[in-house]
């Protein structure tokens, strides 16, 4: 079919057309190759609206963590009897608790708590980790070996448990709380960075680096740090909502920060007391905000994990 | 194989000695013992009588060997607070409903957690992957304990079908599991769902579908056994997960288990019951990494030949 | 099979359109490809990367994501485009076999390479395990592999990768098929291992005349076993002919191109090797005429507006080139 009505075409062709093609002509047009690489992954990222969800949740949650608890005329500690347990009103706009102190206040200043446990266990885990891992990985021989062998007794201890021993013996507060997680939390990252240093070692173009004549220096600012840095940053991402969740944790045991300052943790702690009464704003502003912001941290996360790894994305 | 096992063994050794001795020593150093109770008016031989009870008079390093001599044999001594009892009798007593809520825990996880990451893989971008996705960020962002509180605030105290603070019959574990078990359902999930999705891609499928074979021998004899080995790896942190939850899980329902002991121990600083739990939870937390290795060395066929070649 | 005179036809493909849907726009990965196949018979596909040939290949018993677009395939007769996967399930393996470029990664790991073997057997034939374990092990010895009956309780792991395109060879031939569909079977192997996968080929062919569909980049590795040859260019072929007639009388200026960067034993050594230069065309906007043009040493302007129609040399040489044209200037006045 298709050959025949091809052939009528070629009947129709006019002759001066056989003629040599002008070379320009002949040249194609160049395609456009595509944006830089972070282009690209900002452009995935923003493509997914999970991903993008938890972006803007984080941005509202910091921003109400740093006003929140301006908004009202009390104050985290201020307790005033007569209002205790109290239901949402406009005055108390999330209730208030058995001392009257304000849950919305209170709900803010806990998320000023989590959020710096966070965002300090993050940066100290990512410090100690790439430190470790970095130079595990790039010194290579039994440095390495007697490194990696700490590490994977380490590894092989249960985190959380301790995480809650530390805090025993370091007694609660919010300082405590960040040492306490980032002794044990900076051996995932250490892992993490010791891969991929080595696997980009041996990788050829830091060969061809190294042939011309790059400097150590130059081949990890140049090489090492741009193709390790997105896992990195995802693994720092996702190490926020485990954070948070061991800071509420802790404090839900009594070993997290301690009163009167107030951690979505201890409220939830408090609460459990009043669970079966009625006062379920007691429960539920706490319970909501934490869960919001490990959701949001985590979808951040992932979607960050998809956007830099396009083949993982399915 | 065997030489695997025994180095793998060896090392399971090592790290269940750091954990003993790194709680001796935490221990050592901990603030605010019992004993140091000056103001409630112990005599001079009265606190001397309370060190020996608790081998306090000994120097350090005989202490030391002691504690690790009896941790070997489970043997914690008395409790600071309960006095008179010892602290291996007070775990045993909690033991069985421990692992009766993990044992539900973990089995409803990992059956659970498996069909929903397949169903979602093969039904990839369809409702069902919408669902499970939604399910799984739903059990990862909210805490266990929160999730357990919001069940006997919510659904607790409207059925009478879910009682609290009673162990006995299944119907008190249902609550208790689902919110320990709800974490890791998410996270087994993503993993088989993600694990699915790319050994689906794999040339070996693409051979499998050359050779005739139907959809479900694909899926379950030549994709599934591929995508699951990975998820074998990460039981064992996802039981220590389920043991840290069953601590406040359990206090929050009022089950008679060791985490309630643990949690009381903790506020009470009794420090004998606070190292004897850490020592059986890491100890069987080390034991489960252990298995975790030797089953997938088992199981995935390269790693035995990996091995008896070193 | 030298007699391949007595042409029983076995798979006819005619003006195939296969294209694959992606964020970008659609993909026209086969644009119009016509071949047939007889009965014993070795037809090669040859062309760059990305030309088309794999997907081509992989169509026939339709393992893309996506069903053909257009046009037919008949095997012995039948249409295969219009049957149901079901359908295509009892064939794959029965009727066609198929091995795929990487040994490495096409082998299943855990499961044993005697499963993986006799398990067609089991789905097409039915048989005993004992009965199929039985064959299976027969077939392990035709391929070339020693100690069949330990072998066969071994995983892909212990075999190297040319052991290995020898498991998978089994596993394609092993329901005895009429068509041994091979997507680039020597690529990913070493260059003595790949003159041995070759010979197996055609001990093969020999012992049970099984057709053979060759895909490959490589011309060296079919010049002694194929018949035929189909060059393919951008999703669409640009000559066939046979083995003789595209080594030795090709019109079509890719088919001079891939022949001149091959090294030739045979030829005079003194030749240089000249690359075609510039890559293929982005079949997301394929040009409207000859898709060569850009690279092409004697395009015209017809070349870039029309799509050269098919010129027969003879019955079973044909080329899509406007040279073939009587109104084309000669070559040495282009060539200027």
């Amino acid at each position: 079919m298709e050959d025949r009505s091809q052939k009528k075409s070629a009947s129709n062709v006019p002759d001066e057309w056989f003629v040599p093609l002008p070379k320009e002509e002949q040249r194609e047009t160049v395609h456009h190759k595509g944006d830089s690489y972070w282009r690209d992954v900002m452009q995935r990222l923003f493509a997914n609206k999970l991903a993008t969800t938890g972006l803007i949740l984080i941005f509202l949650l910091t921003i109400m963590a740093i006003i929140g608890p301006m908004l009202t005329e009390h104050t985290y500690r201020s307790q005033s009897i007569l209002n205790s347990n109290t239901a949402p009103n406009g005055t108390y706009w999330f209730g208030t608790d058995e001392l009257g102190r304000d849950v919305f206040t209170r709900v803010w200043y806990g998320a000023r708590v989590s959020l710096f446990i966070g965002l300090a266990a993050a940066l100290i885990e990512f410090i100690i980790g790439v430190a470790y891992g970095g130079i595990s990985g790039y010194r290579g021989g039994k440095i390495d070996n007697v490194m990696m062998r700490i590490v994977d007794v380490l590894y092989g201890l249960p985190y959380l448990l301790v995480v809650v021993l530390l805090m025993v013996v370091m007694g609660p507060g919010l300082f405590t709380i960040i040492i306490a997680l980032s002794i044990t939390g900076w051996i995932g990252m250490a892992r993490l960075v010791r891969g991929q240093v080595l696997q980009l070692k041996n990788a050829e173009y830091v060969l061809a680096s190294r042939v011309l004549g790059g400097s150590n220096n130059r081949i990890i600012r140049k090489h090492l740090l741009p193709n390790t840095s997105g896992p990195i940053i995802v693994s720092m991402t996702l190490t926020v909502p485990t954070a948070i969740f061991a800071e509420a944790f802790l404090s839900f045991l009594g070993l997290g920060v301690q009163a009167p300052v107030a951690s979505w943790g201890t409220m939830a702690n408090d609460a459990l007391g009043v669970i079966q009464t009625g006062y379920w704003w007691r429960l539920f502003f706490p319970a909501f905000f934490i869960s919001l912001t490990m959701f949001a941290f985590n979808v951040f996360g992932d979607g960050l994990r998809d956007a830099l790894d396009p083949k993982m994305r399915k | 194989m065997l030489k695997f096992i025994g180095k793998r063994f060896l090392w399971m050794l090592v790290t269940l000695w750091v954990i003993i001795t790194v709680t001796f020593v935490l221990m050592r150093f901990a603030p605010g013992s019992p004993l140091d109770v000056d103001d409630v008016g112990m005599s001079e031989q009265a606190r001397a009588n309370m060190m020996a009870h608790y081998n306090l008079d000994q120097p350090v390093i005989m202490q030391y060997f002691n504690y690790l001599k009896n941790a070997v044999t489970f043997d914690f001594g008395p409790s600071m607070v309960t006095r008179s009892r010892e602290v291996s009798d007070m775990l045993a007593s909690g033991f069985p409903a421990s692992l009766q809520l993990g044992l539900v825990t973990l089995v409803l996880a990992v059956i659970s957690g498996i069909i929903l990451g397949v169903l979602a893989a093969l039904r990839h971008n369809k409702m069902i992957d919408y669902v499970t996705m939604f399910i799984a960020i739903i059990g990862i962002s909210i805490p266990n304990f929160i999730q357990a509180m919001l069940f006997i605030q919510y659904i607790s105290t409207q059925f009478d079908f879910f009682p609290t603070a009673q162990w006995g019959t299944w119907r008190h574990a249902i609550l208790p599991a689902l919110a320990l078990a709800s974490g890791p359902i998410a996270i087994i999930a993503r993993m088989t769902r993600s694990n699915m999705l790319e050994v689906l891609t794999e040339d070996y499928i693409k051979t499998a579908k050359a050779k005739g074979l139907s959809n479900f021998q694909i899926v379950v004899k030549h994709a599934l056994r591929n995508a699951l080995l990975p998820v074998v790896t990460i039981l064992g942190v996802l039981v220590a997960s389920i043991f840290t939850g069953s601590f406040v899980v359990e206090r929050i329902f009022a089950i008679p288990g060791v985490g309630q002991y643990f949690v009381e121990s903790i506020t009470n600083r009794d420090y004998p019951m606070i190292m004897a739990t850490t020592i059986i939870y890491s100890t069987i937390f080390i034991i489960m990494m252990f298995i975790v290795d030797v089953v997938y060395g088992i199981i995935d066929p390269r790693i035995q030949l990996h091995k008896k070649e070193e | 099979m030298a007699e391949a005179t007595t042409k029983e036809l076995l798979l006819e493909v005619d003006d195939l359109h296969v294209s694959f849907p992606t964020k970008r726009g659609e993909v026209q990965a086969v644009r119009g490809v016509s071949f047939s196949l007889s009965k014993g018979e070795t037809l090669a596909i040859v062309g760059e990367s990305g030309c088309g040939k794999s997907v081509t290949a992989q169509s026939l018993i339709r393992l893309v994501s996506t069903p053909p677009k257009s046009g037919s395939i008949r095997y012995k007769g039948e249409e295969l485009t219009t049957k149901t996967e079901k359908q295509m399930q009892k064939l794959r393996g029965l009727e066609m076999g198929m091995i795929f470029q990487d040994p490495m990664t096409s082998l299943n790991p855990v499961i044993t390479v005697g499963e993986q073997i006799r398990e067609g057997l089991l789905r097409h034939h039915k048989m005993p395990k004992e009965e199929a374990t039985k064959e299976s092990i027969e077939m392990l010895r035709l391929v070339g592999i020693a100690d069949p009956d330990k072998r066969m309780k071994q995983y892909p792991h212990q075999f190297s990768g040319g052991m290995r395109q020898r498991l998978m060879i089994a596993m394609a031939l092993v329901c005895k098929p009429d068509i041994l569909i091979a997507d680039e079977p020597t690529t990913a192997l070493d260059v003595t291992i790949q003159a041995q996968i070759i010979e197996l080929f055609q001990e093969i062919q020999r012992k049970t005349g099984v057709a053979i569909i060759i895909i490959t980049h490589d011309l060296g590795v079919v010049a002694q076993i194929a018949d035929r040859i189909c060059v393919m260019y951008a999703g669409k072929i640009a000559e066939t002919g046979t083995s003789y007639e595209v080594f030795k009388e090709h019109r079509h200026p890719y088919t001079e191109g891939i022949l001149k960067s091959v090294p030739r034993m045979d030829g005079n050594r003194d030749v240089p090797l000249i690359p075609v230069p510039g890559t293929p065309p982005n079949l997301m906007n394929p040009p409207v005429g000859c898709p060569f043009y850009m690279r092409c040493d004697y395009a015209m302007k017809v070349c870039k507006e029309v799509a050269p129609p098919r010129t027969d040399c003879n019955e079973s040489h044909y080329v899509h080139c406007w040279l073939q044209d009587e109104r084309a200037p000669s070559i040495q006045q282009l060539h200027s």
